[in-house]
């Protein structure tokens, strides 16, 4: 009763947020790195003769350079702020959690810092990604590869 | 529970803070300001024991006490194991006591002090606290470099520590009372809106507090909470006025005046972190007393007793609110 009372009076002063202009920022910023990425691939078939998958691999860790060398000049954290999520998810964004917890934890050592919270955020993609690889590859299996 | 105090004045107030206070408009009135977050240390906890350090060494100078001289330091701040308070206060004072009420430690500390000066055992005593905007998104939130997206409701942890010297020698500013206030849960858990987590414990304490000393609102020139945020504060001016009928034109909030809201966007609703009510009150606040624009102040800071690991396990984030009673004499 006290809470309802509470929480009706608190739901008049919300802060407002704006989900579509983010939503849109975050379309927009997410869709031109991926824009970026099929571009540098086709860049590297084309001139360096490399085949789509060789260049891929060497896409995804310039990617990552880049998305790391930022985050430790203290850039990326104003840009995702900036440009939302459309940084984070990517790649890019995967790269800035690890160079962002190591750069966070150096102080306390190699060990005790660097190796026990580098995959502090990053840990969840890295779990759950190997929990689905491992589904897909049942469902695959028992489908008889047709798939 | 409200309590009276004789014999309990404010002697000397210092104050010493981060870079993005320093932006803000309270800039002239803090003693000593930092270009950047690591004041010459190597880590941000280090630097957050440097604050403390800082603003004690400070206080002492502009007191004229000796180390030996104060009888009690009264320390706290966010970090595991108050650590910053632990550290920073090291070789000052005869006694110490690390406290933990989160952003409400300024004032519980006050409370503590006033109580102990007021039965005699003490004729003096510090109270410190401190906060440091990185090394506490490190402990709650996210690593310091990591650019999660913050919602408008958030606020920002301020940078900086504050301390106060209480005596029982006769200064213009006097600690008249003060309420100690309890845990109060209302069932909120959204950590990204902690003007709304806290605005029931200011409600709850400002209430017994006019109840037990009888007091109208506008007895106060000012009552000022701790880090509500713009949200909060309105929170708690449309709830006493819909269900008491107390209507709080004389009413503002520290965290609505560290940083320019306007200017400063990344800050969203407002500053928060236990240095934030000191900063406010023990420079601009203190200075107003001082002159006499205001004469009668209620400082109620305002904390949310989150813990990360039990906000994971579902359970609610309280709050508490202490509030305390200051005059010119």
């Amino acid at each position: 009763m006290r809470n309802t009372k509470y929480n009706k009076i608190a739901d008049r002063h919300k802060a407002e947020e704006n989900r579509t202009k983010n939503l849109l920022i975050a379309f927009v910023s997410g869709g031109i790195i991926g824009f970026l990425g099929e571009l540098i691939i086709e860049v590297f078939c084309l001139w360096m003769k490399m085949s789509r998958s060789d260049a891929s691999s060497v896409m995804i860790l310039l990617f990552i350079f880049i998305a790391s060398f930022l985050t430790a000049l203290g850039v990326f954290d104003k840009l995702a702020n900036k440009f939302r999520c459309g940084l984070l998810i990517p790649i890019t964004g995967f790269a800035h959690s690890m160079t962002s917890s190591a750069l966070d934890y150096k102080k306390e050592g190699l060990i005790y810092g660097i190796g026990s919270n580098m995959f502090k955020l990053a840990g969840n993609a890295i779990v759950y990604g190997v929990v689905s690889a491992w589904i897909f590859g049942l469902i695959r299996y028992f489908l008889g590869g047709v798939v | 529970m409200t309590f009276n105090f004789d014999n309990v004045y404010i002697e000397e107030c210092a104050t010493v803070c981060g870079p993005y206070e320093k932006k803000g408009p309270l800039k002239k009135y803090f003693d000593k300001t930092y270009d950047d977050l690591y004041f010459g240390e190597d880590s941000f906890e280090k630097a957050e024991i440097k604050l403390v350090k800082d603003s004690l060494v400070m206080l002492l100078k502009k007191s004229g006490y000796k180390k030996e001289e104060i009888d009690l330091v009264i320390g706290g701040d966010l970090l595991n194991q108050i650590t910053a308070s632990c550290y920073g206060c090291n070789g000052i004072g005869n006694g110490f006591i690390g406290i933990y009420g989160a952003c409400s430690s300024s004032v519980l500390g006050l409370i503590i002090a006033s109580t102990m000066i007021n039965s005699g055992y003490i004729n003096n005593s510090i109270c410190v606290v401190s906060s440091h905007n990185m090394s506490s998104e490190k402990q709650f939130r996210y690593p310091t470099e990591y650019g999660a997206p913050r919602p408008n409701s958030s606020t920002f942890t301020s940078t900086g520590s504050g301390s106060c010297l209480l005596s029982n020698n006769k200064s213009n500013i006097k600690v008249e009372c003060a309420t100690l206030g309890g845990i109060v849960d209302y069932e909120q858990n959204d950590p990204n809106d902690m003007g709304r987590v806290m605005a029931p414990s200011v409600i709850d304490t400002l209430k017994r507090h006019l109840d037990d000393t009888k007091r109208d609102i506008h007895y106060y020139d000012l009552v000022l909470t701790g880090d509500l945020g713009k949200y909060g504060v309105e929170i708690v001016k449309d709830y006493m006025n819909t269900n008491y009928g107390i209507v709080m034109d004389n009413y503002n909030d520290c965290g609505v005046l560290l940083y320019d809201l306007e200017k400063q966007k990344d800050v969203h609703a407002g500053a928060s972190g236990p240095a934030c009510s000191a900063l406010v009150a023990y420079s601009y606040i203190y200075q107003l007393m001082i002159n006499k624009k205001i004469k009668r102040v209620l400082l109620m800071a305002t904390g949310a007793l989150f813990s990360p690991t039990l906000l994971f396990q579902k359970e609610n984030i309280n709050s508490i609110c202490h509030a305390i009673s200051l005059e010119v004499v």
